[in-house]
């Protein structure tokens, strides 16, 4: 009990005293991770999209297929990732293992199918209410369903949360792929994972409060924007 | 202007639809000519909704029979339809934004769009409503938006499935007198509706649907003088017909 008063008192005395290692950690953290989530919102809303209304053999499987990869470990995409960028692999050439794209392209792996899952759910609903008369104005299916992404906008952002929650919360994939490199690849999670295994708890509290204040930070931020859409506007006047 | 003469623009010639094993509409044969005012009528569950998206061109399971669209004349294009439902859809944006998104949809040139979409606000008195989110308004004003999203493509049919049918008496006539005002345009009418009260006031043809059958087709008059009507439409006159059929 005692060294978790210690380690957060010291946690707060580094983040009030703005670290320099502490924040380019959180900095490259958050690089990463939002890179990932961007890359994982086109892939993954253009998908969710087109599976909310195609039609085709074999499509029963490729969503069941989808939801079991919301289960998708991620030192298996981390293992899939090094095999593939690993210079024996086939994308070897690339020379671009233990760099910080390396850990962009596996967190994005393992965001792409929440994302499409949770955006095909959005879709399905909504054209439940709205896809016939889309169609009716001439919207064409994946047109209707951009539209109705468009038109769930808040729900996307939470999905968006969500990814960015589990790609910067998780440790497996990046420790393969980044090698956990001080300065170069050396995210929060990782560094928790090390500091913890070298005794050193006030950093790594520091960086699991700051993890959390991240996370936090972004879901206020959207709260808001999701309450001022829903506010009547006399009131936010 | 718009009705010249009574050309065809749709024929249906025995027109059956399913919805997996249930049959929705069963032989159903019919001309929609240029400047009709259409009523459709007839309990729950008869056919109505699914004749008006058969001719809307919004069904596919037609499994007989044949649905036919005839080019205007003079203009030698296809019929513009647009269609307005009992609960309107609009996207959580303005209400401008409701009307220009479906011009772009319609694939209405970028210059007339604004203008247009004005017209259309103006025309349904939401103009001063314009950047209002469109889910902010009661429930007559989003059913007016509807109208003006429909009514700036410029149909020559309009296709109304009970679009007064969750509306309060004061909305109710807001929006039945702008039917009218689109009707004395010329622009062709086809509407289902529960309220023969309604189906009178606006329609010059009526036609009653039974179990996905049509059951008489008849000028307005014709049909409510009540002369010759067979039985179930002659019943349903009285309200003596079950709700669901």
């Amino acid at each position: 009990m005692n060294d978790l008063v210690q380690g957060l008192s010291s946690a707060a005395r580094l983040l009030l005293g703005a670290d320099s290692d502490l924040w380019s950690v959180v900095a490259l953290s958050i690089r990463v991770s939002g890179t990932a989530c961007l890359v994982g919102a086109a892939i993954g809303l253009s998908a969710g999209a087109w599976l909310a209304i195609a039609r085709f053999p074999g499509q029963a499987l490729v969503v069941g297929l989808l939801n079991t990869l919301l289960a998708l470990p991620s030192v298996v995409v981390g293992l899939v990732v090094y095999l593939l960028l690993s210079r024996a692999g086939p994308l070897g050439a690339l020379g671009i293992l233990f760099t910080p794209t390396a850990m962009v392209i596996a967190q994005s792996i393992l965001v792409v199918p929440l994302v499409a899952a949770l955006s095909r759910r959005l879709v399905l609903l909504a054209l439940a209410d709205g896809g016939d008369q889309l169609r009716s104005l001439g919207a064409g299916p994946f047109t209707t369903a951009l539209l109705l992404l468009l038109h769930e906008r808040f729900g996307v952002l939470t999905v968006l949360l969500t990814a960015f929650g589990r790609a910067i919360a998780e440790v497996g994939a990046v420790m393969i792929v980044g090698g956990n490199i001080d300065g170069v690849t050396r995210v929060m999670t990782t560094t928790i994972a090390l500091e913890t295994s070298k005794g050193d708890l006030p950093l790594a509290l520091a960086l699991g409060v700051v993890l959390l204040a991240v996370v936090a930070l972004l879901n206020a931020l959207i709260g808001l924007l999701q309450w001022r859409s829903a506010a009547p506007r006399e009131a936010l006047a | 202007m718009k009705a010249p003469a009574r050309q065809t623009l749709i024929s249906l010639h025995g027109a059956n639809v399913r919805f997996g094993a249930t049959p929705a509409l069963s032989g159903v044969t019919m001309d929609l000519r240029r400047g009709d005012r259409l009523m459709l009528v007839g309990a729950n569950a008869s056919g109505k909704t699914t004749l008006i998206r058969l001719l809307h061109g919004l069904l596919q399971p037609v499994v007989a029979g044949s649905v036919q669209t005839h080019v205007l004349v003079p203009e030698g294009t296809a019929p513009r339809g647009a269609m307005v439902f009992q609960r309107p859809f609009l996207l959580n944006l303005s209400v401008r934004w409701n009307v220009l998104l479906g011009l772009w949809l319609h694939g209405v040139p970028q210059a007339e769009r604004e203008s247009r979409c004005r017209q259309a606000l103006q025309r349904v008195g939401l103009a001063s409503l314009a950047g209002r989110r469109a889910r902010e308004l009661s429930g007559g004003q989003q059913q007016r938006l509807a109208l003006a999203r429909a009514w700036a493509l410029q149909p020559d049919i309009l296709f109304l499935d009970e679009p007064t049918a969750s509306l309060d008496p004061g909305a109710k006539r807001e929006v039945e007198a702008l039917i009218q005002d689109f009707a004395a345009d010329g622009v062709t009418l086809v509407m289902s509706t529960h309220n023969l009260g309604q189906a009178k006031r606006l329609g010059s043809r009526v036609a009653y649907l039974e179990a996905g059958t049509l059951v008489v087709d008849r000028a307005v008059d014709d049909f409510f003088s009540g002369d010759d009507l067979p039985d179930p439409a002659r019943q349903f006159l009285r309200g003596e017909l079950p709700w669901h059929t």
